[in-house]
């Protein structure tokens, strides 16, 4: 191994791959814009959507109480939804989007109210259907209401105090600090992006550097250069490295400077406001989670250097490096599904360790034991990948695969 | 100098099993001489030469090149030899100047040293005016020229050829075949391979046919003549083989 020969090889590699249209795209363009493209144009679009569906104004349909004048009256009052002529095909036109809701009410609901006796209401909507979702829940407010008022009526006519039927009150009030709120949301994305954009950086410069080398008939042109193939490794290795870290520090960039933006954007939103949606991550978070990508970056530029130089083409390494996509997306998607929380165990378990962490850093907590088992359990695969790596390019066997 | 001694070459195939690729071959190639290795396609050319270049390690037998052994050496053995064949390629994105200086720099040399021994060679070589255009835009001629000057930069006293003609036009051989010459003309020793029956001819200084990885005669033109009979060498190539 030659410090100045590696440095070599790293140059060359470098100049190599910054004229290479592909690996700029895949290092430099899509890390830059794939964040905000996402987060503008999907989140944000996707927000203003909402929030244009709850200003709706939604037609519905009230099947029965035709004997029922007061609470007709009652439902027309409604400001925000519009009561359409009823028709027999309502399910159908709830299913095409016409209507939005129906209600269906016994004929003389206003009577059993007098009664005292307990009518059934019945709203029909269409589930999962954002708009129906939003009309019935105004339905199902006005009929709470309805029913409190109702209630307090009759409790009032028996002379009774109103909280016989409210024993006990319940509120719920956040406490966490607001990184702490946007790390749930933001926790789960950050390190998936990162990960994959770290490692989608590092597919095409690790094939270029090897098969690519092997179909340009340029492998055999340095190995009879003198420089060890320890050192051609190593150089190429770092090249690679070179893209994948850069891939992730643009894509943490840009979705900082994204996430500021729609933070101001979305603020103008009251609606997601009031969900919850709260886009506060810290510098020293941000540091953080590329400190714990720096070995899975690592782990990365070794592995697909080491498959790619295995194949005979560049169609061969492809079909080699598509599935180990899925094996990664699986880890870096477990991690954002809720419930799953960082652990013993867990912390060895590579991709899904490094994603855990990452998260519970951006929602501001630092537990610095398993950042600190963390990163060495991704410090020895990813030294045992470049091991493998550099074995691999000893093997004449593998160079010369054709 | 190369010293090729019991050099041997296997290669394990699942279907074929154990290839003797090349088997026992030893030669000795002195400064100033061209040592020609003539065979049919498949016989053991390449492998033997890569052995050489070290590209291959052998599994029997070692060679000497510049007097460092292949097997102890190997760094040593490249540092000396220039090696040149049809599938050593240049990095296309790179500029013939940059590879050059690229290789030079492989070879030990400084930035300084490595672009002012680029500069003279292609000047020599005469693709001045080519240097600064990237090698994936250079024509079939000038790319072999590029290469000639990869294979020269850092002044190797070895000199190993795999084919170099292969597949190249009448004008783009000549600049290979006279470069050749040029190499013997300056003591440098050289081994080179070939089916090109009149290049080794022109060329060979003494010639080695070989077939199914075994060196089956070995002289100069005139000791194979004389030995088999017959002035073409074609003739004499096919009597060896048994063809």
């Amino acid at each position: 191994m030659n410090l100045r020969n590696i440095a070599v090889v790293y140059r060359k590699e470098l100049t190599d791959a910054l004229r290479d249209r592909r690996t700029v795209i895949s290092m430099i363009v899509v890390p830059i814009f794939l964040m905000p493209v996402l987060t503008i144009f999907v989140g944000v679009l996707s927000a203003r959507l909402i929030g244009r569906a709850l200003q709706q104004v939604p037609s519905i349909m009230v099947i029965g109480g035709e004997n029922s004048p007061q609470i007709l009256a009652a439902l027309h009052a409604v400001q925000d939804i519009q009561i359409v002529p009823v028709s027999s095909d309502y399910s159908r036109q709830i299913v095409d989007k016409k209507i939005r809701a129906a209600v269906e009410l016994p004929s003389d609901f206003d009577a059993m109210i007098a009664r005292g006796e307990t009518a059934k209401v019945r709203i029909d909507t269409y589930q999962g259907e954002i708009n129906s979702g939003f009309t019935a829940d105004k339905l199902e407010r006005f009929f709470r209401d309805f029913r409190e008022r109702t209630i307090r009526e009759r409790l009032d006519s028996r002379h009774l105090p109103t909280n016989l039927v409210e024993p006990f009150q319940v509120e719920e009030t956040n406490v966490a600090p607001p990184e702490k709120v946007s790390g749930v949301v933001l926790g789960g994305l950050v390190p998936y992006f990162v990960i994959i954009l770290s490692l989608t950086g590092t597919m095409y410069p690790a094939m270029d550097l090897t098969v690519g080398e092997k179909e340009r008939g340029t492998i055999e042109t340095i190995l009879c250069s003198p420089i060890s193939r320890t050192s051609l490794v190593l150089g190429k290795f770092l090249m690679v490295l070179t893209a994948s870290l850069s891939t992730a520090a643009l894509a943490i960039a840009s979705m900082g400077l994204t996430l500021a933006a729609a933070g101001k954007m979305v603020g103008g939103v009251s609606q997601i406001r009031t969900m919850g949606f709260q886009f506060h991550v810290t510098l020293a978070a941000v540091i953080w989670v590329f400190i714990m990508v720096v070995p899975l970056a690592v782990l990365f530029s070794a592995a697909l250097l080491a498959i790619s130089l295995f194949a005979k083409s560049f169609k061969e390494a492809q079909s080699y490096l598509s599935p180990l996509t899925i094996v990664v997306f699986a880890p870096a998607i477990v991690a954002i599904l809720p419930g799953v929380e960082l652990n013993a165990a867990l912390s060895l378990v590579p991709i899904l360790n490094t994603s855990l962490v990452c998260k519970e850093i951006v929602s501001g907590t630092y537990h610095w034991g398993f950042i600190a088992l963390i990163f060495a359990s991704s410090c020895i695969y990813a030294a045992v990948a470049l091991w493998v790596a550099i074995r691999l390019f000893q093997r004449e066997d593998v160079l010369f695969r054709i | 100098m190369i010293e090729a001694e019991s050099l041997g070459k296997e290669f394990r195939d699942k279907k074929r099993g154990v290839i003797r690729a090349v088997e026992n071959l030893t030669f000795y190639c002195t400064p100033g001489q061209v040592y020609g290795l003539l065979g049919a396609n498949g016989a053991g050319k390449t492998t033997a030469l890569r052995l050489l270049a070290t590209i291959l390690t052998p599994t029997s037998g070692t060679a000497r090149v510049a007097g460092f052994d292949i097997r102890k050496e190997p760094e040593k053995a490249r540092q000396n030899l220039g090696f040149l064949s049809t599938a050593t390629a240049l990095y296309g994105r790179l500029t013939a100047l940059e590879v050059v200086e690229y290789f030079g720099c492989l070879h030990g040399l400084d930035r300084a040293s490595a672009r002012r021994r680029t500069l003279t060679l292609f000047e020599r070589l005469d693709i001045n005016a080519f240097r600064d255009r990237r090698c994936e835009a250079l024509s079939t001629g000038i790319k072999q020229r590029v290469s000639i000057a990869r294979t020269l930069v850092h002044d190797p006293p070895v000199m190993i050829f795999d084919e170099p003609t292969s597949g190249l036009d009448v004008i783009s051989a000549r600049t290979i075949v006279n470069f050749i010459r040029e190499c013997r003309e300056s003591g440098k020793t050289v081994v080179f391979s070939t089916h090109v029956m009149s290049e080794a001819e022109k060329l060979c200084d003494r010639i080695g046919i070989i077939h199914d990885g075994r060196l089956l005669a070995e002289g100069t033109l005139q000791e194979l003549r004389t030995s088999y009979g017959r002035a073409d060498l074609e003739e004499i190539f096919m009597r060896v083989v048994g063809a």
